[in-house]
């Protein structure tokens, strides 16, 4: 990348793997590494740190194609399992979104609602191979005569099924409270009044984008793990934010930058995934995504060197500031305290829970490290993510 | 002595009996109320402790199903889909008897189900349906 200060190459690295002898870590290991051997020994020694995350992330869905019909048919309104997929595309194309609710799901009628079945669980009893009860409907045209279609099927019955996830694996994310009176069912999970719990999803110190915070060595063409198979990142993603506000460390302290993200579903493991769904807030999906950081300088040796001691992240309230779009954060608090399961904040003890799970986050950045030891290289990126300059004061010693 | 979680459930043909009194009365049995809740005109659901020499504990326990309450034992109602959980962490947050709780050198989610009064609270935290079983709400 332009700018990016490259004493150990792409090239080079990707020879050691090839060859079996690459030096291979996980984001969790590395801080140990730094410790003993310094920033300058652990750039010399580690060729790759591995990161991983295993949480929820809604903005994500997956591009269908049911393969054409005989007759023929444009389907403009596709359902997979009675959840409709948006088929506003090519004849036999969709798009399943993670969010989209069955069809007469009594949503928060009755509150708070529960949400059984969404986009996210078509997209895991897909990848688990289960079948799927599909519909279609179109308007009839002379090239696509055919107005109705109904079938069971299962992912190898179709065409192509393409996850892609235009926003996935925020650099950071807030801790959640609740200030109101009233307990409320959040995205955040079930936040108790007057701040009696607090909620936090970032895996902190395994976290892909917090180990690579200026987005050096990730752009549009790194290969990822994607929920089990050999993904890449396409673009950066909706909501990309590489100006937010950033510790002395140069590392975000609050949400800072997203990836657009894509894989064959085919080739994908529902043991890291799931349908989720959030009692009165609605459905959606957890995805599992590892990165592999190339330390191609020691810069790169101090961030994935960092632990959790030395990320933070804000203490929004989501009783009244969040909702309403209003209030700036209560405070901030570092993944070594919410991990510890209570936070001293503002004079109070408060419990904490995480919402993202550590230890598939772990998983992943071990079996993305296997894949690693057993030829997986490292995926040059083809064009950048919009970025900063690193800060002029930035410690990284 | 012995110590037992009960899920208690009237119909509403018995649900303004007073049956419970008499655990302590003729059955010498110490009652604990957990957790309780009327739906009205359809059933009340009860969840006690009890406590007492074993024989009390069991023909109490006969006693109330003779008068037509189900009673359910909850050690081992409430279960957890092992293959299902993720060790999120979300349900821990709601479980007030710490049955559910993150052992932090792992950061698993370890489910004590001997702790467990039934709450029902985790069914509707967990975001992967893992949690399960008769709880006070009605499923
Ligand atoms: S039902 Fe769930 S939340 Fe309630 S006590 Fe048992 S484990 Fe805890
Ligand atoms: S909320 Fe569900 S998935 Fe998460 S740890 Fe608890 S039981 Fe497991």
């Amino acid at each position: 990348m332009i700018g990016v200060e490259i004493k150990k190459s792409y090239e080079e690295i990707n020879s050691k793997i090839r060859e079996g002898k690459a030096v291979v870590v996980t984001a969790e290991e590395m801080p140990k590494i730094v410790e003993s051997e310094g920033i300058d020994g652990a750039f010399r020694k580690v060729d790759v740190v591995t990161t991983g995350t295993f949480g929820t992330m809604c903005s994500s869905g997956a591009f269908i194609n049911i393969g054409h019909t005989r007759p023929r048919m444009k389907a403009s309104k596709i359902w997979l399992n009675n959840v409709e997929a948006y088929g506003g595309i090519g004849a036999v194309d969709c798009y399943i979104g993670a969010t989209q609710v069955q069809e007469n799901d009594p949503l928060n009628m009755v509150h708070p609602g529960t949400f059984k079945y969404g986009g996210g669980h078509v997209i895991e009893d897909l990848i688990a191979r289960k079948k799927i009860r599909l519909r279609a409907a179109g308007y009839g045209t002379d090239c696509y005569p055919l107005r109705e279609f109904e079938s069971t099927i299962t992912i190898d019955d179709l065409r192509n099924a393409i996850m892609f996830n235009p926003r996935n694996s925020y650099q950071n994310y807030n801790c959640a409270v609740n200030m109101s009176e009233k307990t409320i069912y959040t995205y955040m999970g079930i936040l108790k009044p007057d701040m009696a719990n607090a909620s936090y999803s970032s895996a902190g110190q395994l976290s892909p984008l917090l180990n690579d915070p200026y987005y050096w060595t990730i752009g549009a063409g790194t290969r990822i793990f994607l929920c089990g198979a050999a993904g890449s990142v396409a673009w950066h993603g909706t909501q990309h934010a590489p100006e937010c506000k950033r510790g002395r460390n140069g590392i975000p302290a609050e949400g800072g930058g997203t990836l657009a993200v894509v894989g064959n579903m085919k080739e994908m493991d529902p043991r890291f995934v799931r349908g989720a769904s959030f009692t009165g807030y609605g459905c959606s999906i957890m995805i599992g995504i590892g990165i592999p950081i190339p330390i191609l300088n020691r810069d790169l040796a101090f961030y994935t060197g960092r632990s959790d001691r030395d990320l933070v992240c804000p203490v929004v309230d989501y009783g009244i500031d969040y909702p309403s779009g209003t209030g700036t954060p209560l405070g901030e608090v570092s993944y070594a305290e919410l991990k510890s399961g209570l936070i001293e904040f503002k004079g109070r003890t408060v419990e904490t829970a995480p919402l993202s799970s550590y230890p598939m986050a772990r998983e992943i950045a071990n079996t993305l490290k296997d894949w690693i030891m057993r030829g997986f290289t490292i995926g040059v990126p083809q064009s950048a993510l919009p970025t900063v300059p690193r800060g002029k004061n930035d410690e990284t010693r | 002595m012995k110590s037992k979680n009960v899920l208690l459930i009237f119909n509403k043909k018995i649900m303004y009996k007073p049956l419970i009194y008499r655990l302590a009365k003729d059955f010498d049995v110490v009652f604990n109320v957990l957790e309780a809740k009327i739906l009205p005109k359809l059933e009340g659901r009860l969840i006690l402790e009890l406590r007492g020499e074993e024989d009390s504990v069991d023909s109490s326990i006969d006693y109330l199903m003779q008068e037509g309450v189900v009673v359910e034992t909850l050690v081992d109602r409430i279960v957890r889909d092992d293959e299902r959980c993720i060790h999120c962490g979300a349900c821990t947050s709601v479980c007030r008897v710490d049955a559910l709780c993150i052992d932090r050198s792992t950061m698993k989610v370890m489910f004590d189900h001997e702790k467990c009064v039934a709450c029902g609270m985790c069914k509707i935290a967990c975001p992967v349906g893992a949690m399960s079983g008769a709880s006070i709400d009605l499923d």
